[in-house]
């Protein structure tokens, strides 16, 4: 039953509805905001119709032999034990519904896995939801993301400041479960928000790197369907393409220690301009104005202390 | 597979002299005694990781961090530093959890409980291949669980108590960079402990299995229980040394400047992964397969039918072990691996839907055209194989590496490994449990309270898990001491199903001491027609020494 109530609410999900963060009471994935979440929200619905179908056939088949073979029903038990043909149907057909399974599984894991060839796409006429032409032609906008014990520091590798250096800062949580958090919920959901988010361009290609300084964190936002671990020694890249502007949560995927629980991630996706005002004041090394300068109802209005990025990135001047 | 045309010998068991109640319990080897003492310990670790799951969802029951302020608080720790005591002490909360219930619950009791008391009666031997041999398995396991329990009270990182890195214990939060107290190298010599432990004991099941069956039982006519931990054996043979190497390699990081795991020196934390998992996804058919057995027997048992397909069943364990060494990195998707090789793992996962398929839909046609009768390890049988099948479609849902990105580390994967374990191993086990405990302790229990226990433990767990998904799909992470709080309203509903279970765990404990004071004197075999294999056809309990005179089983048996 409640497989079925999963079910219904999935299938009667709206689209429209766009708050990326945790719902009370939710059943179901936050609403998709890349193409890539799009994709798994439906092959996701594909894998719930099969594995309820399968869930209730089994329980339907263990109701029937309990109704109609117990002892009352059928005091004398038969005695067979093997029939071939019932055998090699169990065993096909499985195998049937996973090959269905596989097919699209493989197709989305590809499209998300690998990297897409932008020149080839920047060709193409825009027919394919898949593929966006026109960003495309923009280009990549490539952020790093390195987990440290306990917040984030994202710097952008092609975006470098007078002295030659990327720009760079790091993006605490508001609240680590302490009473001296300040709990103004103005500046986004308890435990989710950051002092500095990270902002990024709306309908652009974006390439993500992970990476760590201490021990392994993972980097993920729900609403765009990835989650990359950050490990020491390595660096792991995926990609995104955020089709609407807003606020997006995720939370360090993997255990970290103490405050495991309080290294969230936002990221502020806005217009290709107002990202690159942004991303232009950072360079020239006016931090607080470049987060002041964003929209309005998309304001951090921090009054933090700068960390210690910021202090780098100040002196740097 | 049926039993009933075995000839076995009784002879007057007069002479069935027990040593003292010291040399008895503490130097025995009597594998029906090492089970008993194998059962009565996992119970035991069994209260302590059932008591740390009621922390965790105590703590989780609201958002914030109440419950475990308070108990810091109690420790005389003041203000925020109690908050940060609480932090680390849910982690290591979560830590012991799972390694407590998967180390010293789940296999001692299936494994060197029920495997031990079972595996000889039902091949008609006398005693285990290494009666002593067994004795120091048990031994070392408990020593095993000493050491891991002094090991959350000792220091694990700065200030903190104990080591708060997940069971998985993934380097560098296992090594110098996030635990450098001695926590932790505790906790891998508890674990080396209980590996060497499973170790013997698997060479013991595999020996035993293989040299002492009775005369005229082949391995074809084997019963299914028996099949199950000679399988689960040979996997803790191949797996454990692996897990072994992986921890000797983390001592050795973290002790005596060996850098396997360190990129500073060239070494990879992910090799480790590798390693963990090589050992970690055997280990979970290494809890459920002699699940499987029972199950078996049980739905065979009270359906007065043989087992249908019983080579398929045989062969179906056979294949999942074998599987179950090819797809350890589906643990791993968002490691950073070539797509090509998540493309690997994902068709090699799925793979494994199709043996255990083939178990769910065998134990269905056993009781198709049977006489069933609803005794109470049948309902807890019954019980098994719908939430079995639960937890097994969840799991090819997560074998798509595409989803597995979404859901990986969140509680969809907790709900997923829970109705397969608690719902399904632990299921199995209570099943096992009221199956053989007449035979066991030669006392019956009380049936109604065997009912309420399984019906408040059916509601509850159900009531605890399942919203786990929705907390999943919705994007809850795991390990978390306090959450969005969008996900308050089934973490409310999850902590309520623990409270059920609680009162389910009463229940339980009501019936031992019931059944314990009320001695209704137990027969030889209760459950009737059905119950076919050896250990029915001794008294309840069996003798001190069993099988003095070999039961032979005639070539004109089949299954």
């Amino acid at each position: 039953m409640r497989f079925l109530a999963t079910l219904l609410s999935f299938l009667t999900m709206s689209a429209a509805a766009h708050a990326a963060e945790p719902e009370a009471g939710a059943l179901d994935f936050q609403p998709a905001a890349t193409r890539i979440m799009e994709r798994l929200i439906d092959f996701h619905v594909y894998l719930l119709v099969i594995i309820t179908i399968v869930s209730l056939f089994v329980l339907a088949l263990i109701v029937w032999v309990c109704v109609r073979y117990n002892k009352r029903a059928n005091p004398v038990p038969h005695k067979f034990s093997h029939n071939t043909l019932v055998e090699v149907v169990w065993t096909v057909v499985p195998v049937l519904i996973l090959v269905a399974i596989a097919g699209p599984s493989f197709s989305n894991l590809f499209y998300q896995e690998n990297e897409p060839d932008l020149e080839q796409i920047a060709q193409t006429n825009g027919d394919d939801p898949n593929l966006f032409p026109e960003a495309a032609r923009e280009g990549w906008v490539t952020v790093k993301a390195q987990g440290n014990q306990w917040n984030w520091t994202y710097s952008f590798p092609d975006q470098l400041d007078d002295g030659g250096y990327p720009v760079e800062f790091v993006s605490n949580p508001l609240q680590r479960g302490l009473s001296s958090d300040e709990l103004d919920t103005a500046r986004g959901p308890r435990n989710l928000a950051v002092d500095y988010p990270l902002v990024l361009p709306a309908n652009r290609y974006v390439r993500y790197q992970t990476a760590a300084s201490d021990v392994i964190h993972s980097w993920t936002v729900p609403a765009f369907g990835v989650k990359t671990d950050a490990v020491p020694g390595r660096l792991n890249e995926g990609w995104f393409l955020v089709e609407e502007e807003g606020t997006y949560y995720g939370q360090c995927s993997e255990l970290c220690g103490k405050d495991h629980a309080f290294m969230p991630i936002e990221v502020r996706v806005v217009s290709p301009e107002v990202y690159q005002d942004w991303i232009e004041t950072l360079k020239a090394g006016d931090f607080e104005a470049a987060f002041d300068a964003l929209p309005a109802q998309q304001q951090t209005a921090s009054t933090d202390e700068p960390t210690d990025a910021t202090t780098r990135l100040a002196q740097a001047q | 597979m049926a039993m009933d045309q075995v000839s076995s010998a009784h002879d007057d068991h007069a002479h069935d002299h027990k040593p003292g109640f010291f040399t008895r319990w503490f130097l025995s080897t009597n594998h029906k005694d090492i089970g008993t003492l194998y059962l009565v310990f996992a119970l035991c670790a069994g209260i302590v990781g059932y008591t740390l799951s009621g922390i965790i969802r105590w703590e989780l029951a609201q958002p914030g961090i109440g419950p475990l302020t308070g108990l810091m608080e109690f420790f005389g720790y003041q203000g925020d530093q109690a908050i940060e005591h609480a932090k680390h002490f849910y982690n290591v909360v979560i830590t012991y959890h799972g390694l407590i219930m998967i180390f010293f619950m789940v296999m001692p009791a299936l494994i060197g409980g029920f495997g031990n008391w079972f595996v000889p009666l039902m091949i008609g031997a006398p005693d285990m291949a290494f009666p002593r041999m067994n004795n120091i398995s048990f031994w070392l396991t408990v020593a095993a669980f000493v050491m891991a329990c002094i090991s959350m009270l000792i220091p694990g990182t700065g200030q903190f108590l104990g080591f708060g890195g997940g069971w998985v214990l993934y380097p560098p939060l296992s090594s110098a960079t996030g635990h450098p107290g001695p926590s932790m190298d505790l906790l891998i010599l508890s674990l080396h402990t209980a590996g060497i432990a499973s170790i013997l004991g698997a060479i013991n099941f595999i020996v035993t299995i293989l040299n002492m069956r009775a005369p005229g039982m082949t391995l074809h006519k084997m019963p299914l229980f028996a099949w199950s931990v000679l399988v689960t054996a040979v996997l803790l043979l191949l797996a454990l040394p692996v897990l072994a190497g992986a921890l000797t390699m983390l001592l050795t990081d973290r002790n005596f400047g060996s850098q396997f795991f360190d990129p500073s020196g060239g070494g990879d934390p992910i090799m480790f992964q590798h390693l963990f998992w090589f050992f970690g996804h055997p280990e979970v058919y290494i809890m459920i397969l002699p699940a499987f057995g029972i199950i078996s027997h049980i739905v065979s048992t009270f359906s007065k039918k043989p087992v249908f397909g019983y080579l398929g069943m045989a062969y179906a364990m056979v294949s999942i072990g074998a599987i179950g060494f090819i797809v350890w990195a589906h643990h791993m998707y968002t490691v950073g691996m070539p797509s090509d090789m998540k493309a690997y793992f994902v068709a090699a996962t799925m793979v494994i839907a199709v043996p255990t398929g083939i178990k769910i839909f065998s134990w269905i046609a056993t009781m198709w055209g049977g006489s069933i009768d609803f005794e109470v390890p049948m309902v807890w049988a019954i019980g098994f194989i719908f939430l079995f099948t639960v937890g097994g479609v969840t799991g090819v849902v997560l074998a798509n590496a595409g989803i597995d990105h979404v859901l990986h580390d969140t509680y969809y994967v907790v709900a997923h490994f829970h109705y397969v374990l608690s719902l399904g191993a632990v299921f199995g086990l209570f099943a096992g449990w009221y199956y053989w405990f007449e035979k066991m302790f030669g006392v019956k229990y009380n049936k109604t309270i065997g009912y309420a226990h399984f019906w408040t433990m059916f509601l509850g767990s159900n009531l605890l898990f399942f919203p786990q998904h929705f907390l999943g799909l919705n994007g809850m992470p795991r390990r978390y001491i306090d959450y969005a709080d969008g996900f308050a309203t089934w973490h409310f509903w999850s902590s309520m199903g623990y409270a059920v279970t609680l009162v389910a765990t009463l229940i339980f404990f009501v019936g031992l001491v019931e059944a314990a004071i009320r001695r209704r004197k137990g027969v030889g075999n209760p459950w009737g027609e059905g119950a076919t294999t050896l250990e029915w056809t001794l008294p309840s309990p069996p003798p001190f020494h069993q099988f003095n005179e070999l039961p032979e089983v005639k070539p004109e048996s089949h299954h």
